[in-house]
């Protein structure tokens, strides 16, 4: 049996039917993520004592009748998800020596639902890039080409996917964290409706954006990773009462009728040409479908970058206050007092972008500019969402391209903010609003670098999302995720 | 909108306990400027009757009974401390 070519369902059903163990699964994907890890650099933490031992456990259980959604398949965890007794440290020296003593909701899920915690993976320091160059662990390289960057930040995550370190993984998007390298990596990647998985035990980057989300090979396995880990929690205050629907049993690849709107802002200047023409191509299969293809207009898409960047930054100059070197962490040593303590402990711990975004955050919440940056950027997200409601009056669904570019080089944009921050003028805004979307493989540019499109769904509307792409998925014969797929 | 010099820089990272060396801050100084240009773009617009958005689901209070349960042990909450004695985590003197 050639467990790499497994889906996850396929897996399950194999295991429940004891056709396979776990464990070989497991050994599996271990060999292989420890054999390319020097490669790749997509893990942080591979304990391999620890998942071995999951593995035997859940066997056994097993044995005794369990059945899951997710029976025995190992899913890679990004860095910044607490995962009890074994290391988190959002790639950030100041958290190198973490060992959460809880685990975060959305691993408690997973393991209700039987799956094997697999390593811990690379990315951009607590989240702040897009590039996954940020990470005090070095960076990640996309396995399309090992000079490029596999985006951001939960590049880590995405690499397990397109080089098959694992069959599943989850990552965070606060600005398109997800579905940016699920795009440059040619997966699956997405990203729910704010409140519908539960942030407890995520660390915490911009509160009222981050959402932890899959990746997945393909639909059906993304589809029922979101299942396994949504749903209200008493612990997280803004995780939102409403049911979770059964997404995989739900999709749907007819969608005779479905509108799709074609935002005009989304085909700007600066998208690389293959991109457009990809896109194209995709809206011509979704019309061969069936699909009724519509313009429309998000007037305010130019505004997000920069309301991003001063909410965002806002949140997490608040948030990261907490690395002091007082409750855990790396604290700085020889100090002479307390103040020189967290001075001290702050300057050595964190990384360059980590520094420059808490100093934008301060200033855009500091007496005398929160008027003219915070509170500003605040109302602009207001018009921001307004165009998304808006544009969900006519349309089902909204399609763009889920980056300007494909996969760049490692540093070509490293010392250039505002660049790197361009990056994610296509997924931002999502995060702004709150509404779910995805990302889906769709081409290769001229260079043979993966091209993702995007489909961005109103509230509560994943379903739709996972089914618009489902019938794509369906038309185009399944999706080319890893140049070592045919090995 | 707001002048960024030098003191500015060395005035926000006080009040966000961070420090830099003069290098670091001359090319602090420079990215925050380049940043800051970039959102002044917020100015075209006029959004003096417009609500702000602070967070997507402000609607609802999310309330609960205050019932005692169980929570972590105090040796399992120190484990991470850089510094302890007994029951409490260490820091530098604060009082002379």
């Amino acid at each position: 049996m050639d467990i790499k070519k497994l889906k996850l369902t396929e897996i399950k059903n194999l295991i429940e039917k004891r056709e396979i163990k776990a464990e070989e699964v497991t050994e599996y994907y271990l060999k292989r993520a420890i054999s390319l890890q020097e490669k790749t650099n997509a893990f942080i933490t591979l304990n391999e004592e620890n998942i071995l031992e999951q593995a035997k456990n859940l066997d056994n259980l097993v044995e005794k009748g369990f059945k899951g959604k997710l029976t025995g398949v190992p899913i890679a965890i990004k860095d910044n998800i607490c995962t009890k007794g074994i290391r988190t440290t959002c790639a950030s020296k100041i958290l190198s020596n973490f060992i959460p003593p809880y685990n975060a909701t959305v691993i408690e899920n997973l393991k209700n639902e039987g799956a094997i915690i697999f390593g811990k993976t690379n990315m951009d320091e607590f989240a702040m890039g897009s590039s996954n160059e940020t990470s005090y662990f070095g960076p990640v390289k996309n396995p399309w080409d090992m000079e490029r960057i596999p985006g951001g930040s939960s590049g880590g995550s995405a690499v397990a996917i397109s080089a098959i370190l694992a069959p599943a993984s989850l990552g965070s998007d606060t600005g398109g964290s997800i579905r940016q390298p699920a795009s440059l990596c040619g997966v699956v990647g997405m990203k729910p409706t704010y409140g519908r998985v539960s942030r407890y035990g995520l660390i915490a980057f911009g509160s009222s954006l981050d959402q932890i989300g899959p990746f997945a090979r393909s639909i059906d396995d993304c589809a029922l990773i979101l299942e396994a880990i949504s749903g209200y929690d008493p612990k997280d205050s803004t995780s939102i009462k409403i049911d979770t629907p059964e997404y995989l049993k739900n999709l749907n690849k007819d969608i005779k009728g479905l509108k799709i709107g074609v935002p005009k802002e989304y085909f700007i200047e600066g998208v690389e040409e293959d991109i457009v023409k990809s896109i194209e191509k995709s809206i011509e299969i979704y019309k061969k479908l069936g699909a009724e293809i519509q313009e429309i207009s998000l007037p305010h898409t130019k505004y997000g970058i920069a309301v991003y960047y001063l909410i965002a930054t806002a949140e997490a100059s608040s948030n990261l206050a907490r690395y002091d070197g007082v409750k855990y962490g790396v604290r700085a040593e020889n100090v002479k007092d307390l103040k020189q303590m967290y001075i001290k402990t702050k300057k050595e711990g964190f990384g360059e972008e980590v520094k420059r975004r808490i100093m934008l955050g301060t200033f855009s919440l500091a007496s005398g500019y929160y008027d003219a940056y915070y509170k500003k950027a605040s109302k602009v997200r207001t018009l921001i969402k307004n165009d998304f409601m808006n544009a969900f009056e006519k349309v089902d669904v909204i399609l763009c391209p889920t980056s300007p570019t494909t996969a760049f080089k490692i540093g070509e944009k490293s010392n250039d903010p505002i660049q790197m921050y361009l990056s994610d003028i296509f997924t931002i805004n999502v995060n702004l609003a709150g509404i779910p979307a995805i990302s889906v493989p769709c081409g290769f540019d001229k260079k043979g670098l993966p091209i993702g499109m995007q489909i961005i769904g109103n509230y509560f509307d994943e379903q739709k999302v996972l089914n618009t792409s489902f019938a794509y998925e369906d038309a185009v014969g399944g999706f080319k995720f890893s140049p070592y797929q045919e090995d | 909108m707001a002048e960024i010099n030098k003191d500015l820089v060395k005035y926000i990272a006080v009040l966000a306990r961070l420090e830099f060396d003069e290098e670091e801050l001359d090319n602090f100084t420079e990215k925050f400027k380049r940043i800051l240009d970039y959102v002044e773009q917020l100015k075209e617009l006029n959004v003096d009757d417009v609500l702000p958005t602070y967070h997507i689901n402000i609607n609802y209070n999310a309330m609960r009974e205050d019932e005692v349960k169980e929570s972590l042990e105090v040796s399992e909450v120190l484990k991470n401390a850089p510094d302890k004695k007994e029951s409490f985590f260490r820091v530098p003197r604060v009082v002379e």
